[in-house]
């Protein structure tokens, strides 16, 4: 059962009198548990085409479909609740609020939804990615691999249906990156959660599912992890 | 997701971290709500002590006055104790030096005041003096002025009287009313015998009455009011003068909380500009949020509560700091207190300014705040693309709306008139348009002009106007604006004095002699011209009274409809006229024309001063039947005059032909020029010790005067600029740390590309300096137009512009503006490049 579908995606940008197309007709759809990474260079659409997916963005042409809701027929507000119940996030540069400490960026997706126990799960999926130590910590205060632990952490605190990282590795060096990517693909696998990532790293890429190929705005090709 | 106590909860969470640099934003208005508390309880103080000291304020329970003897009474036989007053203006002369200077005599007998007291030293001169013996109290700016002592001598008219003691304050009294009319006291029974009581002096008498506890005042009045008037005797009861002195410190309070509101105006745009730059930093955890889950509106109430918080934070330290700036208030104002101010903490004013603080604080942060709402998720992606805008938005425009009606309302609130209140928020968009609009075009013109061959570190240092969230532009609207008040009051009064002693040109009078009586006045212009001065003036002064208007007279015209009634004070007034044929150097026809008596029986047209004739009613062709010293004088208007009053001249409001007055009682008025100050003090000293009765002033004495009365409401306001100073201070400071990292960053990249300390040190120092002088030009272009069109429309003077001030007030705006940027710079100047690095 399709989690995703994305169809006839275009979009389009006017820059002065010209219009810019960053996507063109994009189709594709990805089913429930699957993973799926983008890859293309750099200018390709690829993460405009992440935002389109998890509703951030409204396509200019064609229809997204996310968790059975039609993005398009929704307003900013609604699709923050989807965002909210369904979606979890991992960024490249981490993105962490860098006024609240480690628990506390977890625990915001859980007090979001109004869980009674989001201290007690935002700990202990803390201590799960090797932070428990750390609680206490600010942002500025963690290093780059640990800062990227807390954001994983804090994406699937609302036990998401749906995980979009976009380049989750791109910021890290070797060693760290591919024990964040060990870390995400067994959280993920542990959760059941549908990956959706982007990256330039055909290495990374290959250990999805699937691999849509992305350049000049265009789907290229849909080939197997 | 509107969960208000998770808002709550972020907020608390996200302001652990900001507090220092919230407080930073709100720091700005601090200043603003200070001087507004401590204006608003000085204010309230006042008039409470006002309610209490009514009584000393009139030293009486009743004051009866006129220009004529009152008389007996029947009052007089009800009350407790009658004292009386006789007082003109007239010179006293020091015999010790021979200097002499036009001072208000006031002839006293009995006991007044009854409720105060005249402060003087020794104490108890102010009973002794009245023991009997010609003694004399004597306003301590007098005794100041001419080194005299107690036990010197003093001489008013023909008397010399022993000066019995310094007189300290008088009840009611200001410092003003005493540096432009110091006081003499001397007994009554002495007055006649100073030759000062004649024809043509302008003479007050007062009955001062203190009435029994079981009088009620408004009953005499009821009883009294009728007779009085037909008397033409003015009355004052102590509710009437704690009226009028509450009024005119309401007013006064007003205005000055209208000058704190503008200095707190500048706060907020501190404020605005300062969040504004918050909301930058905050614009990526609000892209997280957002993919997070939450909605526009309650991402920004998170820092909306924030603002919230720091804005109640900051009204109360302002509250705090303005109760203890409170004070100050008193020698600030010394000279113009007529009461004892008790001072302490004026709740209702703390609660005013605590509501202030926090009402602006939201209002002025909610304009840059809206920008959250605007806020995509997508900046997580993608940062460098989220250029928010929020111009077309309709909820901005409201703010902006609100904004503007919150300044017309408050002003409407201190000014109790829709007109006043529209023009001062007018005047408010208009000065911060102007600055702005300055701002930008001195940039922009920065911006497009620069040479690219300009000395690097001049170019470096301009193009650091436009580092982002450098708040230049708001910098140099507040900074600006606070040097527009200070000059501005530079300006006028510099001009005002100027216009004084532009009057000391070669063919202009700088001698004024008044009350020669026409035995005198021959030998009076004979001494003039022993000395070789020129009579420039030789004018007859005749007084009389208005007794009808086209057949109406005071009576009737108090019958009629009060739109057809004509002031009161056209009858009550004691009319000084002369007579000539031509006019003279300060005035002008405008309209009809003068006309000659030939012959007995010829009808008589008198000329008005227009400005007076317009406010009174008065119309060309009007008849108007004066009473001359008794004898009905039947006269119509035949013309009306321009006459400018400021110059050392003789002006009058009604002008006769010749041939008319010629063997009415008068006297005289002599104008001349003395070459010097040297020889203008011999020429006074000289015909006052011949002629006591004689007033002479010159020009030089009236500059002095006036210099001291101007610098006395200078101080005031430069007291009340300050605020506005103080608060573009604040903003600098709050921006210059705003920026640091920024800076910071810059100058160790700088650094790392090998410019030295000095260099960078250069650039800073060269930023400030375009700052500060783009800030203080500003304000001083916004000050020259502002002189201009006071010195046109109110003063009617031609406009000079004062350089000099200019250039000083630009030297000293800038000079701080560099010392402040150089001091916060410094600091950052000596950080290792190493740590940018590791941060």
């Amino acid at each position: 059962m399709a989690i995703l579908e994305v169809k006839n995606v275009s979009k389009t940008y006017k820059s002065g009198n010209r219009v810019l197309t960053v996507l063109d007709e994009v189709s594709f759809s990805v089913d429930q548990g699957d993973s799926i990474a983008i890859v293309g260079p750099s200018g390709s659409g690829k993460t405009t085409l992440l935002g389109l997916c998890a509703g951030l963005d409204a396509a200019s042409n064609g229809s997204v479909k996310l968790v059975d809701k039609s993005l398009e027929s929704l307003t900013e507000d609604e699709r923050a609740e989807v965002r909210n119940q369904h979606i979890g996030f991992i960024f490249q540069n981490f993105q962490l609020l860098p006024t609240l400490t480690a628990l506390e960026n977890v625990m915001v997706p859980l007090e979001l939804k109004k869980n009674k126990d989001a201290r007690q799960i935002a700990k202990s999926l803390l201590e799960k990615v090797g932070l428990g130590d750390r609680l206490g910590h600010y942002p500025t205060q963690l290093s780059g691999g640990e800062q990227q632990r807390v954001s994983i952490a804090r994406a699937f605190a609302n036990q998401p249906k749906v995980l979009f990282a976009d380049e989750p590795t791109g910021n890290l060096d070797t060693e760290t990156g591919e024990l964040i990517e060990e870390l995400i693909f067994r959280l993920n696998k542990d959760q059941g959660t549908t990956l959706i990532l982007v990256t330039h790293d055909l290495e990374l890429a290959k250990k999805t599912n699937r691999i849509i190929n992305i350049r000049g705005g265009k789907v290229q090709e849909v080939g197997n992890g | 997701m509107g969960n208000n106590s998770w808002v709550l909860k972020m907020a608390m969470r996200d302001f652990r971290k900001n507090f220092s640099k919230l407080m930073l934003f709100v720091s700005a208005m601090v200043v603003g709500i200070a001087a507004l508390v401590a204006i608003s309880s000085f204010g309230d103080n006042l008039s409470k002590d006002i309610d209490s000291q009514a009584k000393e304020l009139l030293g009486a329970d009743l004051v009866l006055g006129n220009n004529q003897p009152i008389g007996d009474q029947e009052i007089d036989n009800l009350a407790s104790a009658v004292a009386e007053e006789i007082n003109f203006a007239s010179m006293v002369a020091f015999p010790s030096t021979g200097e002499s200077r036009l001072t208000q005599v006031r002839a006293l007998k009995g006991d007044f005041p009854y409720y105060g007291r005249l402060e003087t030293v020794p104490e108890g001169a102010d009973k002794s003096f009245r023991d009997g013996g010609r003694k004399a109290l004597v306003e301590k700016i007098l005794m100041a002025q001419f080194n005299a002592e107690v036990g010197d001598s003093i001489k008013v008219g023909e008397l010399t009287f022993v000066i019995e003691g310094e007189l300290q304050k008088v009840p009611g009294q200001t410092g003003i009313t005493a540096t432009v009319a110091p006081a003499v006291y001397i007994p009554m029974e002495y007055s006649e015998a100073t030759g000062l009581i004649q024809y043509g002096s302008r003479l007050n008498y007062q009955k001062y009455y203190q009435l029994g506890p079981d009088i009620e005042i408004e009953l005499l009045i009821e009883q009294y009011e009728e007779a009085w008037e037909e008397q033409k005797v003015n009355y004052t009861t102590v509710e009437s003068r704690r009226n009028q002195t509450g009024r005119a410190f309401e007013n006064l309070a007003n205005f000055l909380s209208l000058v704190a509101f503008v200095a707190l105006l500048l706060g907020c745009v501190g404020v605005a500009s300062a969040v504004n730059v918050f909301v930058k930093e905050k614009v990526a955890s609000v892209a997280v949020l957002r993919c997070l889950g939450v909605t526009a509106w309650t991402a920004m109430k998170i820092y909306l509560l924030q603002i919230l918080l720091m804005g109640m934070a900051g009204a109360v330290v302002g509250a705090i700091l303005g109760t203890l700036l409170q004070y100050l208030l008193p020698a600030v104002f010394a000279d113009f207190l007529p009461v004892e101010v008790s001072l302490g903490v004026a709740w209702t004013s703390v609660g005013f300014g605590l509501i202030t603080g926090l009402f602006v604080s939201v209002l002025f942060g909610l304009l840059p705040l809206l920008k959250i709402r605007k806020v995509s998720p997508m900046a997580t992606l993608r940062p460098d693309e989220n250029n928010i805008s929020i111009k077309k938005d309709p909820l901005r425009w409201g703010v902006i709306l609100a904004i503007l009606l919150f300044v017309f309302g408050f002003s409407y609130f201190l000014l109790g008139g829709v007109w006043f209140a529209a023009g001062f928020t007018g005047f408010i968009i208009f000065a911060f348009l102007t600055l702005w609009s300055v701002a930008l075009l001195v940039m922009w013109s920065i911006r497009r002009f620069l040479p690219i061959s300009l000395r690097y570190t001049i170019r470096q240092s301009l193009s650091n106007l436009y580092r982002p969230n450098n708040q230049t532009v708001s910098l140099i609207a507040t900074i600006g604006l606070g040097t527009a008040m200070i000059s501005t009051l530079f300006f006028v009064q510099g001009q005002l004095l100027d216009e004084v002693k532009f009057a000391d040109k070669e063919d202009q009078p700088n001698m004024l002699l008044f009350d020669i009586q026409t035995r005198q006045v021959d030998d009076v212009v004979k001494a003039l011209e022993k000395r070789d001065l020129p009579i420039m003036q030789r004018v007859p002064i005749v007084t009389m009274a208005l007794e009808s208007i086209n057949g109406i007279n005071r009576k009737s015209n108090d019958t009629l409809p009060e739109e057809e009634r004509r002031s009161r004070g056209l009858y009550n007034r004691e009319f000084r006229v002369t007579y000539r044929d031509s006019l003279i150097a300060s005035e002008r026809l405008v309209k009809g024309e003068l006309r000659k008596v030939e012959q007995a029986g010829d009808s008589i047209f008198v000329s008005f001063d227009e400005g007076y004739a317009n406010r009174t009613g008065v119309n060309i062709g009007d008849e108007i039947i004066f009473n001359v010293q008794g004898r009905p004088l039947k006269t119509y208007v035949g013309s009306f005059r321009d006459v400018k009053f400021n110059q050392v001249s003789t002006n009058f409001l009604v002008l006769f032909p010749e041939n008319v007055l010629d063997n009415a009682p008068k006297f005289h008025v002599v104008i001349t020029k003395t070459k010097n100050d040297r020889q203008a003090a011999e020429v006074q000293s000289e015909i006052v010790r011949a002629y006591p009765n004689v007033s002479v002033v010159n020009l030089g004495a009236i500059v002095e005067t006036l210099e001291e009365i101007l610098s006395k409401i200078g101080f005031v306001i430069q007291f009340m600029a300050f605020f506005s100073i103080a608060t573009g201070i604040v903003v600098l400071i709050s921006s210059l740390i705003i920026s640091k990292y920024q800076r910071m960053r810059e100058s160790i990249l700088l650094r790392t590309l090998g410019a030295s300390s000095a260099k960078v040190s250069s650039i800073n120092t060269m930023e400030y300096f375009f700052l500060g002088s783009l800030a203080s030009l500003s304000g001083i272009i916004l000050s020259f137009l502002a002189a201009f069109l006071l010195s046109q429309f109110v003063f009617q003077l031609p406009f000079r512009p004062a350089w000099k001030e200019a250039a000083i007030v630009y030297v000293v705006i800038t000079a701080l503006t560099v010392v402040l940027g150089w001091l916060n710079g410094s600091k950052i100047i000596k950080r290792p490049p190493m740590e940018i690095l590791r941060d």
